[in-house]
């Protein structure tokens, strides 16, 4: 089938929740070297907004019920509302509310699981659903100001607050995922992304955004700024642990701190059958999970079980799993725990964050609208899964279907 | 010819150069093109201008794009600016330091080398319009192939005629063709001379001055867009308002735009300034030529144009004055001293007092109370506000909840204790000291002692009204021009008791009211009404004396003041202007003379010298004639402008001496601001010294 099959808008019911469609900036190196220096936050996520209506005339921007818009430092070009700010400096009408969402690195799929329940509910039918981090705007952990029971009662490790040393603590768990797998995954990572580039499968969902770092002139970015496309195991050997004397985790296997927005158009199945929207994927199921904060990156691993039990499928139902890379090591952990080989060809088809990026609560929407491209080639795939660590020791999993497979709509 | 612009660029060292920033990108259809994001560095605040060393560079950048376009190595060049700007145009305090012919004639060449290039780069070029476009910031984008323009880009237009310029980088020969030499000659004529007027960016799309519009929250990404799709083929561009003026009826369309807008310029300046006519001559020795020919006359007219006196007037006027001077007052005391103003009174309920109760409940949107004698005189004045609020909503100007806002806080009272809780009351009752003094001693009684108390006065002394006062300090002079809400003026003036914090107020409040302060010594009539009747005086004792009124009204032509001594005279009132009359020869003595013949129609109850015939022709009114009687002393045009020159001359030379304002500056200001007298006389100080009357009459000029 294809996604603007009659078909599938028969087998969707009204309330089913559907993705659209989703754009995301270039991802640019964060700090006073990277494309978006002296840019602003707010108007990285304004530039996907306007591009996702652009991309969906047959959606009257009236017509949107909810801008939800993560971030993770909700101050300065940040802050007020983001979701709401965006929404009124995209042009959208005043009359569409907006507001702002905070889980930390899965802002962004946050904002899609909380709209989706509202389009479950009855209560949105056309949402548009975001995340954004200019982390050179907004250091990890600037301002925040942690509170000294986490210390005294020993509820959170203060080591923990820091997401390089739930990395470590993960290599300490799994004595099994070495820094050599780390690397090597990290390598192929860089591959992946190479490859999914020169087969122009990641250039159609990025909206260029033209920035003026401070006594240059404006220049258009259309491409991500991170990726190392070459890099060899060599390359990777050597590279400081900063976390640890001696450790494993290196900015090498690891994703950077990186400035970028995305935006997801999602819709009731009523809305896409009514307006004409083609439905890239299903939403099946989703969680969240909590785990140790030490061990942070752990999470996936709950998140999926929970999600998958909801439902109703097994690990073996998963034909693609998109699986945000902020340490390689938390993937391994995670494709250890389900017998998944790191080179599988269902996990990252496209690479992941180690080497396009992770603009923190910018990923989760990334991650689907990768999936999504990917449910398009590849129609034999039925399950495919978003899932992403999230700090302070939590786990995101969203479940979705693809429309393109024969059996979509039926009892799986 | 060849010009010496080095040399030219050598004389600015202190330019604020506009850097020419280039950085080349791939557009999604693979084609190569340079963008040039034209910056000066500064926040929004400093608008980027183009100066001689800016120039220099653009043409350097281009130079070198030129060559790679010939090498096949670029598809495009576009051209850009910093936030809110593209170019706010030629860096005029540059042009106007400018001393020699050759220099001037440089830079006007520097111009057209540079925009050539633009125009003939070997490549498409585009211009995306991203803010302000004024007069060479309109040109460099005009002499692009293609343009784009941002739905909030305000303020594009050519206002070099207003400037005592033309717009000689070009645009003269360029838009006109582009949008219609109807469109074009308002944009380079009747709109600079319509108040500055200028085009938004909507507008200017639909003018066609550029070929698309996008909105500014992706401008930049969808301009480039745009120009992938011109460069590809994939959109073709649409001029339906170009005209060729090479065609007969083409050429009829010019001749007959340019008759338009000649007959409009006469009725606007009637030949006292030069440049608009010298804007339409260029416009019509270009008609059937080629821009390259145009090129020629426009820079021959643009040197000859920074070479005159009204052009150095004009820049002196707009930059030092009105963009300056009035920003930072002289004699303004620390603003930290300023009390609030939560309330305010206002003593009668007549015109003035209604449009100043008017101006204060929109500026200052506080409560503001009218009182006056009787309930009918208040309702009129609160029907004038309801009024004057509603045209405002009519017009899309307030909205209605700002109205309603407004509304409620405008009210009227026969007594004055509705005063006891304001900070500031204003007088504007009848012109007489002793009404004055009556009111002020009833406000005082029923205000705090401190609430600033304020005359609108226009000749009276402030310090004989504060004389009786219990608290003299927080008396001062407050005086508007009509009307209110259009002229800017404010003069401010304390008296010897008149505390730095009543004064600091005051001018926190003109600020909010949004008008130029000027601040003034006590003296009768303070500055703009003392030039002007002293001016009156003149041309009347000439009439007086025989000179036929045509004559003495039409003798101050040369000037190009905005309206003839006996038309303000009507505009004014004879009644009120003789009054003035009075209580200047009271203080200053014959130089204000009370003319027998203005009293004599005042007690027929003339109101205008000039009247409609049946015919509709502006005549003297034989009636007024009858009533008067004149001597056998005729004076000649030239006489009575030499005459009122020389006047000028003396009355402000005093009026500088007495210390009633600081510097000629201050003069100059007050009546560009009060008297809507012409930048192209500088105010009218540096006229006076122009034409020699300072010297003649004061032994010195003005200004050194």
């Amino acid at each position: 089938m294809s996604a603007n099959d009659p078909r599938v808008h028969t087998a969707l019911s009204d309330r089913d929740v559907v993705f659209i469609d989703g754009v995301r900036t270039p991802f640019g190196k964060a700090g006073d070297k990277g494309i978006y220096h002296g840019m602003r936050a707010d108007d990285l996520a304004v530039k996907t907004v306007r591009e996702l209506l652009r991309r969906n005339p047959n959606v009257p921007a009236q017509k949107v019920d909810e801008v939800a818009m993560a971030a993770t430092t909700q101050t300065g070009d940040q802050g007020l509302t983001i979701g709401r700010t965006v929404g009124l400096l995209s042009g959208l009408p005043k009359s569409v509310p907006g507001y702002a969402i905070d889980r930390m690195c899965a802002g962004a799929m946050t904002a899609v699981t909380s709209t989706a329940g509202g389009i479950a509910f009855g209560s949105y039918d056309v949402v548009i659903a975001g995340g954004v981090e200019h982390m050179g705007n907004h250091p990890m952990g600037a301002g925040a100001d942690p509170n000294p029971r986490f210390l005294a009662e020993r509820i959170v490790d203060p080591q923990a607050l820091n997401m390089g040393n739930t990395a470590e603590n993960l290599h300490d768990r799994f004595p099994a995922i070495t820094k050599e797998r780390a690397d090597r995954y990290a390598v192929s990572s860089q591959r992946k992304l190479a490859a999914a580039y020169e087969a122009g499968q990641i250039q159609p969902d990025l909206v260029p955004v033209a920035s003026r770092r401070p006594g240059e002139g404006w220049k258009l970015n259309t491409a991500d700024e991170p990726p190392r496309p070459g890099t060899t195991l060599e390359d990777l050997a050597d590279l400081r642990t900063p976390f640890r004397a001696h450790g494993r985790v290196t900015a090498g296997n690891a994703a950077g701190l990186n400035d970028g927005a995305t935006a997801a158009l999602l819709t009731s199945g009523q809305a896409a059958r009514e307006l004409g929207l083609a439905a890239r994927m299903r939403m099946v199921s989703f969680a969240f999970a909590g785990v140790d904060p030490d061990v942070m990156g752990y999470g996936p691993v709950p998140a999926t079980e929970k999600a998958l039990a909801k439902a109703g499928l097994g690990i073996q139902d998963i034909g693609l799993f998109e699986i945000n890379e902020a340490f390689a090591v938390q993937v391994l952990s995670f494709l250890d725990h389900y017998g998944i080989d790191q080179d599988d060809p269902r996990v990252n088809r496209y690479g992941g964050a180690i080497a396009v990026g992770h603009p923190l609560a910018s990923s989760g929407v990334r991650l689907m609208t990768q999936l999504a491209r990917q449910f398009a080639e590849d129609s034999s795939v039925r399950y495919g899964i978003t899932t992403m660590c999230i700090g302070l020791g939590m786990g995101g999993t969203v479940i979705w279907e693809n429309p393109h497979h024969q059996d979509f709509g039926t009892e799986a | 010819m060849t010009h010496d612009f080095a040399a030219v660029a050598e004389l600015m060292k202190d330019e604020i150069v506009t850097h020419s920033l280039a950085e080349e990108m791939t557009l999604p259809s693979g084609k190569t093109i340079v963008l040039i994001t034209l910056d000066n560095g500064l926040d929004h605040t400093k608008p980027t201008t183009l100066g001689p060393n800016s120039l220099l560079e653009l043409r350097e950048v281009l130079t070198g794009l030129k060559q790679r376009a010939a090498a096949g190595e670029i598809d495009a060049v576009a051209l850009t600016g910093k936030p809110y700007f593209l170019v706010a145009g030629a860096d005029l305090s540059a042009v106007s330091n400018l001393k020699r012919a050759e220099d001037a004639r440089a830079m006007a060449a520097l111009g057209h080398a540079t925009y050539d290039l633009l125009a003939d780069l070997g490549v498409p070029t585009f211009s995306f319009i991203n803010g302000l476009a004024l007069g060479g910031g309109l040109e460099i984008a005009l002499a692009c192939t293609y343009r784009t323009v941002s739905a909030a880009a305000g303020a594009l237009g050519l206002p070099e005629s207003f400037l005592g310029l033309i717009p000689g980088w070009a645009g003269i020969y360029r838009l006109p063709r582009l949008i219609g030499p109807e469109a074009g000659l308002k944009v380079i004529i009747e709109n600079p001379w319509n108040n500055n007027r200028t085009l938004s960016g909507p507008a200017a799309y639909k003018l066609g001055v550029a070929d698309a519009l996008f909105e500014p929250a992706d401008f930049l990404e969808q301009s480039l867009q745009f120009a992938d799709s011109v460069l590809t083929g994939d959109h073709v561009v649409q001029r339906p308002n170009t005209v060729d003026d090479s065609t007969v009826e083409g050429a009829a369309r010019f001749q007959a735009a340019a008759e338009v807008s000649y007959r409009f310029i006469e009725t606007k300046v009637s030949g006292a300034a030069p440049a608009p006519y010298k804007a339409i001559e260029v416009f019509r020795a270009g008609i059937g030529r080629s821009q390259r020919e145009s090129a020629r006359l426009e820079i021959d007219a643009l040197t000859e144009m920074m070479a005159t006196a009204q052009f150095h007037n004009t820049i002196y006027g707009f930059l030092d004055l009105v963009q300056r001077r009035s920003k930072r007052p002289a004699g303004a005391p620390d603003a930290k001293l300023a009390r609030p103003v939560t309330k305010v009174g206002v003593v009668g309920a007549g015109l003035m007092a209604s449009q100043l109760a008017l101006l204060f409940v929109r500026r200052l949107q506080v409560p503001v109370v009218l009182t006056d004698l009787d309930q009918s005189r208040i309702d009129k004045g609160l029907g004038y506000i309801h009024g004057e609020l509603d045209k405002q909503l009519a017009k899309g100007r307030m909205s209605q909840d700002s109205v309603n806002r407004a509304k409620a806080l405008v009210s009227g009272s026969i007594t004055k204790d509705v005063f006891a809780d304001a900070d500031f009351v204003i007088e504007a009752v009848f012109e007489e000291l002793s009404v004055k003094k009556q009111v002020f001693a009833e406000v005082e009684d029923v205000v705090r002692p401190d609430c600033i108390l304020a005359t609108n006065t226009s000749s009276l002394s402030v310090t004989e009204m504060g004389r009786d006062l219990k608290h003299p300090e927080r008396l001062v002079g407050f005086h508007f021009f009509n009307p209110v809400a259009v002229m800017p003026l404010l003069e401010i003036s304390g008296t010897e008791w008149t505390d730095d914090s009543t004064l600091a107020t005051a001018f926190s409040m003109g600020k909010t009211l949004r008008k130029t302060c000027v601040r003034t010594a006590d003296s009768a009539a303070f500055v703009v009404n003392r030039v002007l009747l002293r001016l009156m005086s003149e041309v009347q004792a000439a009439f007086d004396e025989g000179t036929d009124a045509l004559t003495a009204d039409t003798a101050l032509k040369p000037m190009g003041l905005p309206m003839t001594p006996f038309t303000l005279l009507a505009m004014v009132g004879l009644p009120v202007a003789q009054h003035v009359n009075e209580s200047l020869n009271a203080a200053f003595g014959e130089r204000f003379t009370v003319s027998k013949n203005l009293q004599s129609l005042i007690d027929h109850q003339i109101k205008a010298l000039w009247i409609e015939d049946q015919n509709g022709q502006q005549v003297i009114d034989p009636k007024a004639t009858s009533v008067m009687e004149f001597g056998n002393n005729p004076s000649s045009a030239e006489q009575v402008l030499i005459r009122v020159q020389d006047a000028l001359a003396q009355e402000i030379g005093l009026l500088l001496d007495e210390g009633v304002v600081a510097e000629p500056q201050d003069v100059d200001l007050c009546m560009i601001t009060g008297a809507g007298w012409p930048l192209h006389l500088g105010g009218i100080t540096p006229y006076l010294d122009q034409v020699g009357a300072s010297e003649r009459v004061n032994g010195k000029k003005f200004h050194s």
